[in-house]
């Protein structure tokens, strides 16, 4: 098979303004990726099929990651007023400050493509989406390999990225109504199911902090419930 | 019908747009379509699932599937608990085959960190492995033809030779089904040479079982004019849908990946991949056939070359196990297709992401077209074919 | 001929139903409850806690380290470990579980608490008629309920169960040669401090 870089190459030259770019991978599998631009994606995927007989997309799922918070330590000058022997005067200082940023974090949607023609692969094609609130569209792959449609449906369910040209994009593990997304990093379970009694004290402690709960609402209507 | 492997959409051939879509059939009757929930308490749907079909008359206009039932969240599970943790939740994916889900598992792990395996381990997987398939083929044309309304006799013939084949897993791994043998760099326990005689003689009586099953079913006019020319797939939608397994041989393309891939020391073996020349239930159910016997040979070739030595490698941890930081793709020829495992690393002992690739659920992508156009009565048996277990599809 | 194949095919299901009267192999039925199949040596149902000895308090190998009950896929396992110690099997001070409960509706049978544990305490037993009308408790199995003794696992797995015995008859005899041999050292040492130094100090 052709390296990831060929392959860029081929990329580039077939699709011009493409903004392709390899993400190496440190294990030793080395199966390096390629991350594609999602402005440029279906262009791209649509060569990748055609050109390069990748004719075969094995997986596609999705990848979430969260926000980082990272401490710098940043030299900061400043000019301060200083009273010196009974006169002001203005000198500068340098100190160190940690400033705490947050880099956002992504969705992204990773690809696996074999090609049946020629018995080779994989290549792993990945896009990330701008951040994980509000931008999380990226172009849908599913016109060019249709073994995607239930795929990024699943990606959709669990991550929540949304996919434009998708022919039916719905939720498709959890039921419809469900909100939230079950694969994120940051997913809370809801507490509201039945429980079992169990000697984990995890459980008995959330068990009872929900019965806590219930049992606050339901104490004003106790009277006309116990009544029927 | 079977044309080489270059004509499957490579550089020149333009595709109409829309090709891979599924066709839309007008309906011819008047009024509105009958619409139907087949499942999920349905005993032919292998599984909690439910197909919405709208029905004109016989006909089947529209067929959406619905599952989400069994879903377990089996990949979040996996985020939260080691890499050995997760070998016996495996298992319970596939369950008619759950020592292929191990190997698979195993597999990626070995190819993420670099690990090797003792000779004598990759035999042992691969006469498990082709029990398995044995085992599965088995019981899915049992229950091919169980849906056709054979109440259940060829089924438990399969059955009888499942339950063998199962007293052999449970003598070596401790459980008949739940095996969670596979481990990285090897197998969990060694097999005794009583094991392997044993196997030996099962394995001697299999191919008059594979006569007879034949003899049973394959003239069976009842079978042929049930599934011949129904359920028709072509190869270029099969390939571009990601069909993988028995369903893709049926449809003539050549691609078993124990060919392809030559994972574990499949190349050191003698076998052939049968392959369909309609795309029809029935060579979907020929296919099957003829991969027992396939498997038969492998078995009969593994049993008689399997060296001693250890089947673990000594230098591979249990515990405490932390990949370094990185990906990794692995897949192995399942009974149902193509079941891969794409994980990621980040260092730590539980896997960053871990993502099973079903077969069953993508194979069913194509369902769909597949059964638009034809009569209700052929959903179900078109289903069968596809030869799904929900366990993978919703994981 | 028309019906040929389904023809041939109930000659096949003939032969089955005849042959059933006459070979053993073809009547595969067996008549459950009141017919059993012997059990297969290896086979694992759940865990329980090995004792050595008659008294299972003081015979029990489990050393509450915990190990299990971290590796536990489904996390059945709670170990609530003592405040004091006991000598164990080599003489060593060790704790013990004060608590040793195990779920086994959520147990899986997965048998990886077997094959981690470092003192060969837990093991995998092979009951499984153990239904009961108690949904919750009486499936949630304490430590007493856990505890069998040794004999018991040499019942259940006798191959195992020697392997086991030989493994930790192994570890003893090399613990014992080495304290005899930390004792001689320290014998040695004292023989020679005894002795009066030469040219010591009159």
């Amino acid at each position: 098979m052709k390296t990831v870089e060929e392959i860029k190459a081929a990329i580039e030259a077939a699709v011009p303004g493409a903004g392709v770019e390899i993400v190496p991978n440190p294990s030793v599998s080395g199966q390096h990726s390629l991350r594609l631009e999602p402005s440029h994606a279906v262009a791209v995927a649509t060569f990748l099929r055609d050109g390069l007989a990748f004719d075969y997309l094995s997986n596609a799922t999705g990848v979430d990651w969260p926000d980082k918070e990272i401490a710098e330590k940043v030299k900061v000058t400043r000019t301060v007023t200083k009273t010196v022997d009974g006169v002001e005067q203005a000198a500068e200082e340098t100190i160190e400050e940690i400033r705490k940023r947050v880099e956002p974090g992504c969705l992204e949607a990773v690809y696996h493509l074999y090609s049946v023609a020629l018995k080779e692969g994989p290549l792993t094609v990945r896009m990330r989406t701008a951040n994980r609130t509000d931008q999380v569209e990226l172009p849908s792959l599913t016109p060019i390999w249709r073994s995607a449609e239930f795929q990024e449906r699943e990606i959709f369910d669990l991550f929540g990225i949304v996919f434009t040209g998708h022919p039916d994009l719905r939720r498709l593990l959890m039921w419809d109504e469900f909100k939230d997304h079950p694969m994120r990093r940051d997913y809370v379970e809801p507490d509201d199911f039945e429980y079992e009694p169990t000697a984990h004290d995890q459980v008995l402690a959330r068990a009872a902090a929900h019965r806590a709960a219930q049992a606050a609402p339901d104490s004003g209507q106790e009277g006309t419930g116990a009544g029927q | 019908m079977i044309e080489s492997g270059i004509e499957t959409g490579m550089a020149g051939e333009k595709k109409p747009e829309g090709w891979n879509r599924p066709p839309v059939i007008v309906p011819d009757g008047e009024g509105d379509l009958l619409e139907v929930a087949m499942g999920p308490h349905h005993p032919s749907t292998h599984g909690v699932f439910r197909m919405d079909v709208a029905l004109d008359g016989e006909r089947v206009i529209r067929l959406k599937p619905v599952f989400g039932y069994l879903h377990r969240n089996h990949e979040k599970i996996a985020e939260g608990i080691s890499y050995l943790g997760s070998m016996p939740f495996t298992d319970r994916l596939d369950y008619m085959c759950p020592l292929t889900n191990n190997w698979a598992y195993a597999l990626a792990v070995e190819k993420l960190v670099g690990q090797a395996v003792p000779e004598r381990a990759e035999y042992l997987r691969v006469i498990l492995g082709e029990l398995t398939r044995f085992q599965n083929h088995a019981g899915s044309i049992g229950f091919l033809t169980q849906e056709m309304g054979a109440s259940g006799t060829p089924l438990m013939y399969a059955f009888r030779e499942r339950e063998k084949i199962l007293d052999l897993f449970e003598w070596l791994t401790g459980a008949r089904m739940m095996c969670n043998y596979m481990r990285f760099g090897g197998c969990r326990v060694d097999a005794t040479a009583d094991w392997l005689e044993a196997t030996r003689k099962v394995v001697a009586g299999l191919p008059g079982f594979v006569d007879e099953f034949e003899q049973l079913l394959r003239g069976n006019e009842i079978l042929m004019a049930r599934t011949q020319g129904v359920g028709i797939l072509r190869r270029e939608l099969a390939i571009n849908a990601g069909v993988t397994g028995p369903m893709l041989r049926a449809s003539g393309v050549d691609y078993d990946i124990r060919k392809v891939d030559g994972y574990g020391i499949y190349n050191r073996f003698n076998f052939r991949v049968p392959l369909g020349d309609h795309g029809d239930v029935y060579d979907r159910f020929m296919i099957r056939l003829l991969e027992m016997r396939e498997s038969l040979k492998i078995l009969e070739q593994a049993l008689k070359e399997i060296p001693g030595g250890p089947v673990m490698d000594p230098k591979a941890k249990i515990r405490g196990f932390r990949p370094k930081p990185g990906e990794a793709y692995g897949r192995i020829e399942s009974p149902k297709g193509e079941l891969g495992f794409y994980l990621i690393s980040d260092g730590s002992p539980n896997p960053y992401r871990y993502r099973v690739r079903p077969p069953s659920l993508i194979n069913l992508t194509i369902l769909e077209d597949m059964v638009l156009g034809q009569n209700v009565a052929d959903v179900v048996v078109i289903f069968g074919s596809v030869d799904i277990v929900l366990g993978e599809v919703d994981r | 001929m028309l019906g040929e194949g389904i023809l041939k095919g109930l000659a096949e299901t003939a032969r089955n139903f005849v042959g059933s009267y006459f070979s053993a192999e073809r009547l595969t039925t067996v008549q459950y409850p009141e017919q059993r199949i012997a059990p297969i040596e290896a086979t694992r149902d759940f865990p329980f806690l090995v004792y050595d000895g008659a008294d299972w308090e003081a015979g029990l190998r489990c050393v509450a380290c915990q190990i299990c009950e971290k590796e536990c896929p489904p996390k059945c396992i709670y170990i609530e470990k003592s405040t004091d110690k006991k000598p164990d099997a080599l003489g060593k001070p060790q704790f013990y579980p004060a608590r040793f409960d195990i779920d086994i509706s959520v147990c899986m049978s997965c048998q990886i608490c077997v094959e981690v544990c470092p003192f060969e305490a837990i093991k995998m037993d092979t009951e499984f008629e153990l239904s009961t009308t108690d949904r919750f408790g009486g499936l949630l199995y304490d430590r007493k309920e856990l505890a069998k003794s040794n004999e018991h696992y040499h019942k259940i797995h006798p191959t195992e169960a020697a392997a086991v015995d030989a493994h930790l008859a192994g570890e003893k005899a090399k613990a014992d040669s080495k304290a005899k041999a930390a004792v001689a050292a320290a014998a040695a040492k004292a023989a020679a401090s005894a002795a009066p130094p030469a040219g010591g100090g009159v």
